[in-house]
């Protein structure tokens, strides 16, 4: 591998496509961190995972109609959360029911692909993620994304919380416990179709759900989970794309080593978490 | 008059209420008036209904027919549900589960009068003695340091009736202890309205000042003097039962499912 000097770094940071990945991966961070212990506290990481996969389904299919990728995963991210956050009414069926949504929808992806006959380069992003995936229009559309996804998100915080933590109570005190459900799977699935741009869809869950389970790990304040994990996912973005760029691999390479690195310091950390009596 | 006019403010009011799924009737012609302060246990076995009223005084099942009223609304509600294991990794401390009581229902991030807020909550904790593990998962808790905090947290938004399903279910003698007389507490100083639902009334027959007791259809309300007897039950539940008084405790003997165990939720899981 070609490891770059720091002038040529600095050289690197002048690209435009350098720099519009650096404020994806900074803006995915706060997005992915902020979501991620509500992600946990709710027990989605598979749904996740279904998701971000679909995301690839929908991608798939917009490059064969000739559409915006970016476009097309957020499309069969949005379908598929609804799907998930409709069918699944009860904890019991959701594994289930996304093992059944998500074998169906990746093998539409796959036919999706075979039908394709050009741009075979993408193919391969739209699964583990490409730095030159990133264009100005795609950075657009996810911070536009980004804030609507955070607007939502504080104006549902307190009732979202009540519901994912305590949903017997939360419902007797009038809380739309199932809307709030829906809602949030949205939520997930916009955050999900966007962090596939960057990371891909196999590897979505070490932004989403890695820095939020770690910091679970270390704190039982929800408030400072969530501020735990924005800042462990927005370092395993950041410093997982400068290694990428500088060591010339994958951004996802990165990105999950960094993020489960963390993780394994907070277990360590956390592990013999005990009362103080 | 204005005295009899205060005397007819009650915090809970059914009219002839009537709970039926199809073909079978829960309960009807219920009428039931909970006066402010005034503490009423719900008895009667599993699938009488007991926690279908509950649901209905929150406002998340339908009656129907008859009406009901709950003075203030729902947000002037607090709820105690049963105790229930928690995920001992839940991000959650007891501070958060009793300010979740307070301002839970509230849309919108919560940043503006931070400090009152957290007053409350503080009072909240240590009125039920709490304080010291305020600040621990709540997962890592036992059972009765649990149920506390279910006690702080329905209180803490100030309710005007308080609905308690089972509470106690699941805690030591000495926790029953403390809940009981916590919500005990309550009642006589702030004259919250309580309703009750248990399986079990003797660990609370002190506090009792009315029973309404549910069998297939059925149902008195009285004093436990009155509906606590061999004759009142032996009719409820239409074959012959023997309520014996041993000390200050109760015993229902004969019928079938008289005394059940059976735990069971307001809310579905979801």
């Amino acid at each position: 591998m070609d490891v770059l000097t720091w002038q040529q770094v600095v050289e690197l940071l002048r690209y435009d496509f350098v720099r519009d990945m650096l404020v994806a991966g900074a803006v995915l961070g706060l997005l992915a961190g902020v979501l991620g212990p509500l992600v946990v506290t709710r027990k989605m990481a598979f749904a996740v995972h279904g998701t971000s996969e679909l995301a690839f389904t929908g991608g798939a299919a917009a490059l064969l109609i000739g559409v915006g990728v970016g476009y097309g995963a957020l499309v069969g991210s949005l379908v598929a959360a609804l799907l998930l956050g409709l069918l699944s009414r009860r904890d019991s069926d959701r594994d289930s029911v996304i093992g059944a949504i998500l074998a169906f929808g990746l093998g539409l992806g796959v036919l999706f692909l075979h039908l394709n006959t050009e741009r075979t380069a993408n193919k391969f992003g739209l699964l583990v993620g490409q730095v030159v995936s990133i264009g100005s229009t795609d950075l657009w559309l996810l911070v536009s994304a980004s804030v609507a996804v955070l607007a939502v998100l504080a104006f549902t915080w307190r009732p979202l919380l009540f519901a994912s933590v305590d949903p017997a109570v939360a419902v007797a005190r009038g809380v739309p416990v199932r809307g709030l459900a829906v809602v949030f799977a949205v939520l997930v699935g916009v955050a999900t179709a966007l962090s596939v741009q960057i990371v891909g869809a196999l590897l979505v869950l070490s932004l989403m759900i890695t820095p939020g389970a770690a910091a679970v790990r270390i704190t039982a304040s929800p408030v400072r989970a969530t501020v735990l994990a924005v800042v462990f996912a927005e370092v395993s973005a950041l410093v997982g794309m400068a290694l990428s760029l500088v060591l010339g691999m994958p951004v996802s390479v990165f990105v999950t080593a960094v993020s489960f690195l963390i993780y394994l310091v907070c277990r360590l950390a956390g592990g013999n978490r005990q009362r103080a009596r | 008059m204005t005295a009899q006019l205060t005397d007819t403010r009650s915090a809970v009011s059914l009219r002839g209420a009537r709970l039926a799924y199809g073909d079978r009737v829960l309960w009807d012609g219920l009428d039931l008036d909970v006066a402010p302060g005034e503490f009423v246990a719900v008895l009667g076995p599993n699938g009488s209904g007991k926690t279908s009223l509950i649901r209905v005084l929150l406002g998340l099942q339908k009656l129907s027919g008859g009406t009901v009223r709950v003075s203030g609304g729902n947000r002037r509600i607090g709820y105690i549900p049963q105790q229930r294991a928690v995920d001992d990794t839940l991000t959650l401390r007891g501070r958060d589960l009793v300010g979740l009581g307070l301002d839970g229902h509230n849309w919108g991030m919560g940043m503006r009068g931070r400090r009152p807020r957290r007053e409350r909550v503080d009072a909240a904790l240590a009125a039920v003695g709490a304080t010291r593990y305020a600040d621990e998962p709540v997962g890592l808790l036992s059972g009765g340091e649990q149920q506390r905090l279910r006690v702080a947290q329905a209180l803490v938004g100030d309710p005007e009736v308080l609905l308690c399903d089972e509470p106690l279910l699941s805690l030591d003698l000495h926790h029953q202890r403390v809940v009981s007389d916590l919500i005990d507490a309550r009642r006589r100083d702030a004259g919250t309205a309580v309703l009750f639902v248990t399986h079990e009334i003797n660990p609370v027959l002190p506090l009792v000042d009315r029973v309404l007791y549910l069998v297939e259809g059925r149902f008195r309300i009285g004093a436990p003097a009155e509906v606590m007897t061999s004759r009142t039950l032996s009719e409820l539940y239409r074959t012959n039962v023997e309520v014996v008084r041993v000390r200050d405790q109760i015993h229902v003997v004969g019928a079938q499912h008289v005394c059940e165990d059976e735990p069971h939720h307001v809310v579905g899981e979801s």
